[in-house]
């Protein structure tokens, strides 16, 4: 191992300076340092879309970017997403519409479909099945998730 | 409201019950096993066998362990004691002794200060082989070998288990019919894959325990087993279900790294945290076993089945695993959803060398349902018949007895034809849908929660439930039952509400700990809603009683002229005289403090007096008749799926937002095994341990799901519900496989159904179908 830089960028909102080793990759930051464990570690190999982060607002595999490669950048996780009290609108969604179940996938799915309502705030079906088609899910078989999304982008 | 019902009213059950833990699970703050850090936690790892079968001739680990941060290395001779899930077939161990049967057997494993150092441990270890002949085609296996895999095999060959069964008369059947359809079948293994992977926190403590935080399904069997291996009496041992992310059969078995883990933990006295990357979930497997059906059906003239003769000849891998109930379920499990007077079954589950087959959703019935269901469809081809009245006219009738002694009580097996005959427009499609698109049927049935528990002497109740209330009025809920998404929890919750006549806030579930929650067996077998919620609904009715009577002090009126509405109770007829649920809670409190209950199940005595009788035995049975649409192209082979009406029998719906779920779920699963999931092998190794190879469907390939849920109340489940968990994965797999004979005119018995194999099948198609619909 080689030691540790100090890295910058923003986390949530916030600046954040930590050293970090240069082959640390950005999961392993996330998870195991900042004890940010809302992000899942499902296959290390950028399969499975459990991971998933916005870095400046796109949604990025976090088990396949190198920390140090984020430097400057804007991190958000479901952390960053997630209100103080209550739950963001997606996140309502996809509670009310049983779009969650064994929920280790949930995450991810939130981050990318939360991206996806900014950059197209009504998609269609279509849409958001590409959107989401990184991101896997055994329990739900997708339809409640796309479901969801499609609430959530229909407003309250 | 009808004035004579003892029935409380349903209130939420039978609705759509968002799950309970949504709002953490969306949020991230739901807690899985890695997500738990514990103080001095080191790392474990396994090392693994590169060889398929072989003779461990030497060990050195010295090296290893003289590695600065290695606090512990071990292999298998400290703690040789074979487990199994099955108590019958115990022959696994938590590491390797004297040989290894896979790529991928577990033969040392470390705990060090972090994973590079673990890593550089395992690479110092020092292991002489001597290689030995390797089985991976199961057809050699069932042979003489010259050095079979385990000392238990059957007469010196790689036979696991063996079934012979005959009821009635199959070769008079056979002679007298007007038809008999043979349909031979290959199914490639598939795997579970889900999203979390296996992982397990072990640690030992001075006061002489062992907690162990685990996904698992099954927290009781793990207990059992850390216990058996280790000699560690279980009251010393605590074992802690965190949320689970999915199982689907893959996380039932107790596991040999949870058990290495936890011995780690005890060499270390330092908690120890083992979690697995995709390959190493991949190697452990345990998923649908690779099979050969080779399936009869005889018919009279009018297309009466007269018997079924099935022989199957299934690859368990290297170990036993749930393999003996497998063998049974690919034979009994064609007992539903007709009626079966003659029925001849030999089933033969062989070790290989390749990484064990175990349980998966639907265990047992998927396979032997495909095959079946193909030739149900080819006899009604045969016989000039609608499928849908073939299949009515063989349904096995309500309350009746099969042949081997099931015994049926509720199925709306009919209801479903009908719905799904109708909702799809099956008349107005069937065999006239274009060339290349198609629409097929396909039907199933599943257990309701296996009578036989595994695992279980003295003789106890498959599931109990504890309830707590203290003076704050919230309701604490205890039971070792295992959610793992499927929305049990959430289930549990609020037919405790529904019962004692709370909000469903009230209600909360105690996550899964050995210490303070009551023996439940787990969920397998599809057994939580039937069991569970019967056992629920008992202790729920227990703590009532206990409110009633408070009510009755604080009222003056008899418990029986007394109601429980929402939050309060009142006198029947006259509401505005009684008391809020607090109040009656309160004074119940008066002379013992916080109230308990209980309730508990058991299913009742049931089946044959024969070898094997038992396999297959539950207190209810699912039913569902799926159609299904697809579209091909036939110049690629590529088909789409765009539509599915699927028709399910579970009983009442207690919760249809999560019966929905389950179905759409299965749907997905099924579409993988039929479209292309497949565990490949080259030899014994597997080619495809990650889920870039192994291919599960994107959303893109689902198709819209139509729910029919036309089940009547069941009459011994809790509030007439059945399973839902996996009974709708079976019907998919066959209604995908007829709709593609529709589409084409090519029988599908293999799969999966890739498009090569379309391809392949449009150009060999018989002369019969050459011109099929035109093409």
């Amino acid at each position: 191992m080689s030691d540790p830089r100090i890295l910058r960028l923003r986390l949530n909102g916030q600046p954040l300076e930590v050293s970090v080793p240069p082959e640390r990759i950005l999961l392993d930051l996330l998870r195991e340092e900042l004890n940010l464990t809302g992000t899942k570690r499902g296959c290390d190999l950028g399969t499975c879309g459990c991971c998933t982060v916005l870095i400046d607002g796109r949604p990025t595999l976090s088990c396949l970017t190198l920390a140090h490669l984020v430097a400057g950048r804007e991190i958000t996780t479901i952390e960053g997403v997630t209100p103080a009290t209550g739950l963001n609108p997606v996140q309502k969604a996809f509670v009310e519409l049983g779009a969650t179940q064994c929920g280790f996938c949930t995450p991810g799915f939130v981050m990318t479909a939360g991206a996806l309502l900014r950059e197209h705030p009504h998609p269609t079906r279509q849409q958001i099945a590409d959107a989401v088609s990184g991101n896997l899910c055994r329990c739900t078989g997708y339809s409640k998730i796309l479901d969801a999304i499609t609430a959530a982008s229909r407003g309250p | 409201m009808d004035p004579v019902s003892t029935e409380p009213k349903l209130r939420l059950l039978g609705g759509r019950i968002p799950y309970i833990e949504g709002p953490l699970k969306v949020s991230g703050r739901a807690e899985y096993t890695d997500d738990i850090k514990r103080p001095g936690m080191l790392v474990g790892r396994l090392l693994r066998s590169p060889h398929a079968h072989a003779r461990i001739v030497s060990i050195d680990v010295t090296e290893a362990r003289q590695i600065p941060g290695v606090h512990a290395i071990l292999t298998g001779e400290k703690y040789p004691t074979q487990f199994g899930v099955l108590p019958i077939t115990h022959d696994e161990t938590a590491i390797a002794v004297e040989k290894v049967r896979y790529i991928g057997d577990i033969v040392a494993a470390v705990a060090a200060r972090d994973e590079p150092t673990a890593e550089r441990a395992l690479a110092a270890v020092r292991i002489v082989y001597e290689p030995l002949p390797e089985y991976t085609d199961p057809h050699v296996s069932a042979e003489k070998v010259a050095s079979p895999i385990h000392s238990r095999g059957l007469n010196g060959t790689n036979i696991q288990k063996e079934v012979i069964q005959h009821f009635g008369d199959v070769d008079a059947a056979v002679a007298s019919a007007a038809h008999v359809v043979r349909v031979r079948g290959r199914f490639a293994g598939v795997t579970h894959a889900f999203t979390e992977p296996l992982v397990t926190i072990a640690e030992s403590t001075p006061d002489g325990r062992l907690t162990v935080w685990s996904a698992t399904q099954v927290p009781h069997y793990l207990h059992r087993a850390l216990s058996e291996v280790l000699g560690i009496p279980m009251h010393r041992i605590r074992v802690i279900k965190p949320e689970v992310g999915g199982g689907f059969g893959g996380k039932s078995d107790p596991l040999p790294h949870e058990i290495a883990c936890a011995a780690l933990a005890l060499e270390t006295g330092r908690p120890v945290k083992m979690l697995f990357d995709r390959e190493d979930v991949f190697l452990t497997n345990h998923g649908r076993h690779p099979t050969e059906n080779d399936v009869r059906i005889a018919t009279d003239a009018d297309g009466r089945i007269l018997a079924y003769d099935i022989e199957a000849l299934i690859d368990g891998g290297a170990w036993s695993s749930f393999g003996t109930v497998t063998t049974y379920y690919n034979g009994v499990l064609s007992m539903g959803p007709y009626r079966v007077p003659n029925f001849r079954y030999r089933g033969r589950r062989v070790y290989t060398n390749k990484p064990p087959s175990g349980a998966m959703r639907a265990h047992g019935g998927t396979n032997i349902r495909y095959s079946i269901e193909t030739a149900i469809d080819e006899l009604a081809e045969r016989l000039n018949m609608d499928p849908f009245d073939l299949r009515e006219r063989n349904a096995l009738p309500p309350n009746s007895t099969t042949v081997n002694q099931f015994r049926i009580t509720s199925t709306s097996f009919v209801k479903c034809l009908h719905a799904a005959r109708e909702r799809s427009g099956w008349d107005g499609k069937h065999r006239r849908l274009p060339y290349g698109r198609g629409i097929g049927l396909g039907c199933g049935f599943y257990i309701s929660g296996s009578n036989s528990p595994i695992h279980f002497t003295p003789k106890m109740p498959q599931c109990t439930v504890h309830l707590k209330v203290d003076m704050d009025g919230g309701i604490a809920v205890h039971s070792m039952q295992a959610d793992i998404g499927q929305g049990s929890n959430t289930l549990m919750a609020a037919i405790v509400a529904e019962v004692v006549g709370v909000e469903l806030d009230r209600v909360h579930v105690v996550r899964v700990d050995s210490d303070v929650s009551p023996i439940d067996i787990g969920s397998y077998s599809s057994r939580v809603t039937f069991m569970m919620g019967n056992a629920t609904r008992k202790a729920g009715e227990a703590m009532r009683e206990q409110l009633l009577h408070a009510a009755a002090l604080l009222t003056g009126y008899p418990t029986e002229r007394l109601e429980v509405g929402l939050e309060r109770i009142s006198v029947k007829h006259r509401p505005e005289v009684g008391v809020s649920y607090l109040e009656a809670l309160h004074k119940a409190m008066e002379r013992t403090g916080a109230l308990l209950a209980t309730g508990s199940y058991t299913s009742p005595p049931m089946g044959g007096d024969f070898k094997g009788a038992r396999a297959g035995t539950a207190p209810a049975y699912s039913f569902g008749a799926y159609v299904a649409e697809v579209d091909v192209d036939v110049e690629t082979g590529e088909y789409r799926v765009p539509k599915v009406w699927a028709a399910f029998d579970c009983g009442r719906a207690l919760n249809r937002l999560a019966v929905e779920g389950q179905i759409e779920g299965s749907i997905h699963m099924g579409l993988g095994q039929v479209m292309g999931e497949s565990m490949n092998y080259r030899g014994s190794r597997l080619l495809n341990p990650a889920l870039l190879e192994y291919k599960i469907p994107m959303p893109q390939q689902m198709p819209e799901v139509e729910c029919l849920l036309v089940g009547d109340a069941d009459p011994e489940g809790p509030f007439g519900a059945k399973e839902a968990g996996e009974g709708p994965l079976i019907a998919i797999l066959p209604a995908v496989g007829n709709a593609l004979y529709d589409a084409l005119g090519v029988r599908f018995t293999d799969l999966p159904i890739t498009p090569d194999r379309v391809v392949r099948g449009i150009e060999q198609r018989t002369a019969a179908h050459r011109s099929w619909k035109g093409a």
